[in-house]
């Protein structure tokens, strides 16, 4: 113990003032938020709802980080996330759902029998399930990527968006792999608030540090100029496609965690839709930012689970809104243009979070409100 | 010896030649450049060399190999390296990634740190804003930028199109006096530039390309003195 407090003396003593407090700052926050989720799991804090919920916010984290990726930090407008979350999803069910529950859902028509007596069990089981998962998901990312990686802008979009709903099709058609149109349910739900948030920071781990290598200055000088990046030598192909499968990775290990907390998928969850829910997210919280995925994820999925009482209808002083089905969604996208509007590069641009920013931001904090009240000069002066 | 040697090098865009078959060469050591009006041909035949165009015959020849069709991974190994032209720098990275980007395909460590300091010699700006985002840097810092993350690849030859492009005349008398630093140093270097007064001035020798054609080769000195290039592309009147 005591040699131990010596050894960390020793490392922090190498360290500038600001450098200790922020070494100091980032472990009470990690104790704070391993306390929190260990009396979350132990149903102390919130109800199972919220916990639901947020569940769903770290797992639509790993989602957006996947997006923001090939997107954000790559450059190429690839909107296939949710064709590769389909293929974790179900991957990761079919390996771990009980053998009888399996003769159960599969009714209209039997498993193929070489998936019918696999059970992966419990929390080893669900680890072996994403991994493969994810792997499955990048074999799937690469034979994509050959043809589409090819195209930019706009056309890759398209390409993408018709893999993803090609591969949505032929999982509604496979009946005896994936039960067709009706689903897997009864997918045991082994993703308890651990695995979302420890899959999550993995992957934030995993991204800051790609982003120091020089793949990651790679992946940047692709997104910011083609063609000065390859003629500083860079290979144009190979480092967009290594991008597209590492996002088809953490797709498919998103996809595989979605479909363990919902318990229950059907082909129709992966439309397009959902991409567009994810693009969102990682548009909203900066393209090119690991900070913004994960502030987006959690603010737009609480928002839209908050925002449900406007659907219920409700009292404004005297005036009486009735039950309208889908003003959450009117009031959703209203808040979302005002966002948009003032940051218009989303909340956090391509910067991420660091404590000396957080400080700068306090303390210059005072300065700019009183700039928003001081008159402007006329004429919008020099610039 | 001569360090580059292009033989009768043709390039097609579509059904438009753009390069009719020009042959010259570039000494080691030396600083030649190609002057020429727009569309004359020179940013082609730069991106030809480093593998960026698809050449439809010819050949080009560097320290005695053929190079003709090597991707540009390749010839940026071989150590040509290209300074593109409008500078091209990596906006939302910052100066110091910039210059680590350049030497994207050396693997001693210490080396690129030396050469990060080397760089900074050169273009001591770019140290002071070594932690700023390239797009925020005014023109003739992002030129200096551009030069400094092609030296970080540790040329043999570095080629430079247009590097005078937008920038002040102040800017641009720097930026020439470096290029002369670069060539004393031991690098070869291949310009190519519109301000052809600026340019023949520090060349050793020089050649004009007229629509996809060789025009004319001479030293730098005479080509500055010869008549018709003064008319043509110096706006100076004959007398």
């Amino acid at each position: 113990m005591e040699k131990n407090k010596t050894r960390f003396r020793g490392i922090a003593s190498g360290l500038t003032k600001n450098k200790r407090r922020n070494l100091l700052l980032s472990m009470i926050a990690i104790i704070a938020l391993t306390v929190f989720l260990h009396f979350t799991e132990q149903g102390a804090t919130v109800g199972s709802y919220e916990v639901r919920v947020l569940n769903l916010c770290a797992v639509y984290a790993v989602l957006a980080l996947s997006m923001n990726l090939i997107n954000g930090f790559t450059g190429q407008f690839s909107l296939g996330t949710a064709g590769f979350m389909a293929i974790g999803a179900y991957t990761t069910s079919l390996l771990i759902m009980p053998v009888s529950v399996k003769a159960k859902v599969f009714y209209l028509e039997p498993i193929v029998p070489w998936l019918e007596n696999v059970h992966w069990e419990g929390n080893f089981g669900l680890f072996g399930a994403l991994l493969v998962a994810g792997l499955i998901t990048a074999v799937a990312a690469f034979i994509i990527g050959f043809p589409v990686l090819r195209l930019k802008g706009d056309y890759l979009a398209i390409a993408t968006l018709g893999f993803s709903e090609i591969i949505r099709i032929v999982f509604t058609n496979t009946q005896s792999v994936t039960n067709g149109s009706t689903g897997i349910k009864s997918i045991p739900n082994t993703a308890n608030i651990w695995w979302t948030f420890g899959v999550m920071a993995f992957f934030v781990v995993f991204m800051l540090r790609l982003m120091k290598t020089s793949y990651g200055r790679a992946f940047k000088c692709i997104r910011d100029d083609e063609v000065a990046a390859e003629s500083m030598g860079i290979s144009l192909f190979k480092h967009k496609m290594l991008s597209f499968v590492i996002s088809g990775f953490m797709a498919g290990v998103g996809g595989g965690l979605m479909a363990s907390v919902l318990g229950a998928i059907t082909p129709l969850l992966f439309r397009f839709i959902l991409a567009y829910d994810i693009l969102l997210i990682v548009v909203l919280g900066g393209m090119g930012s690991i900070t913004g995925s994960i502030v987006g994820a959690f603010l737009i999925t609480t928002a839209k689970e908050w925002l449900r009482w406007l659907d219920a209808g409700f009292n404004i002083g005297p005036i009486k809104v009735p039950q309208i089905a889908g003003l959450r969604m009117v009031v959703f996208s209203a808040l979302l243009m005002l966002v948009i509007l003032f940051y218009r590069r989303g909340l956090f641009g391509n910067k991420e979070f660091s404590w000396d920013g957080m400080f700068r931001l306090i303390k210059n904090a005072p300065k700019r409100v009183a700039a928003w009240f001081k008159p402007k000069p006329k004429g919008g002066g020099a610039k | 010896m001569s360090l580059l040697e292009v033989k009768n090098l043709q390039v097609h865009y579509g059904g438009i030649e753009a390069l009719k078959g020009i042959s010259f060469e570039v000494n080691e050591g030396e600083i030649v450049t190609l002057i020429g009006a727009n569309g004359a041909g020179k940013s082609t035949t730069l991106r030809s060399i480093c593998g960026l165009v698809q050449k439809s015959g010819g050949e080009i020849v560097y320290q005695g190999k053929p190079i003709t069709n090597l991707a540009t991974q390749k010839t940026v190994e071989q150590g040509i390296v290209l300074v593109p032209e409008g500078r091209r720098v990596f906006p939302n990275l910052t100066v110091l990634e910039n210059l680590k980007i350049g030497a994207y395909l050396r693997k001693d460590d210490a080396g690129i740190q030396e050469d990060i300091k080397h760089v900074y010699g050169f273009f001591p700006r770019l140290e002071e804003r070594h932690w700023q985002m390239a797009g925020t840097l005014s023109g003739g810092e992002q030129q200096m930028l551009a030069v400094g993350r092609a030296l970080m690849a540790r040329p043999k030859l570095i080629m430079m199109d247009e590097p005078s492009l937008g920038l002040a005349p102040l800017v641009v008398r720097d930026i020439f006096s470096i290029i002369t630093r670069i060539n004393s140093e031991g690098v070869t270097v291949l310009l190519i530039e519109q301000n052809a007064n600026a340019a023949l001035r520090i060349a050793h020798r020089g050649y004009v390309l007229e629509t996809g054609n060789i025009a004319m080769s001479n030293t730098g000195h005479a080509l500055l003195n010869d008549d018709r290039v003064r008319q043509a592309y110096l706006g100076k009147s004959e007398k």
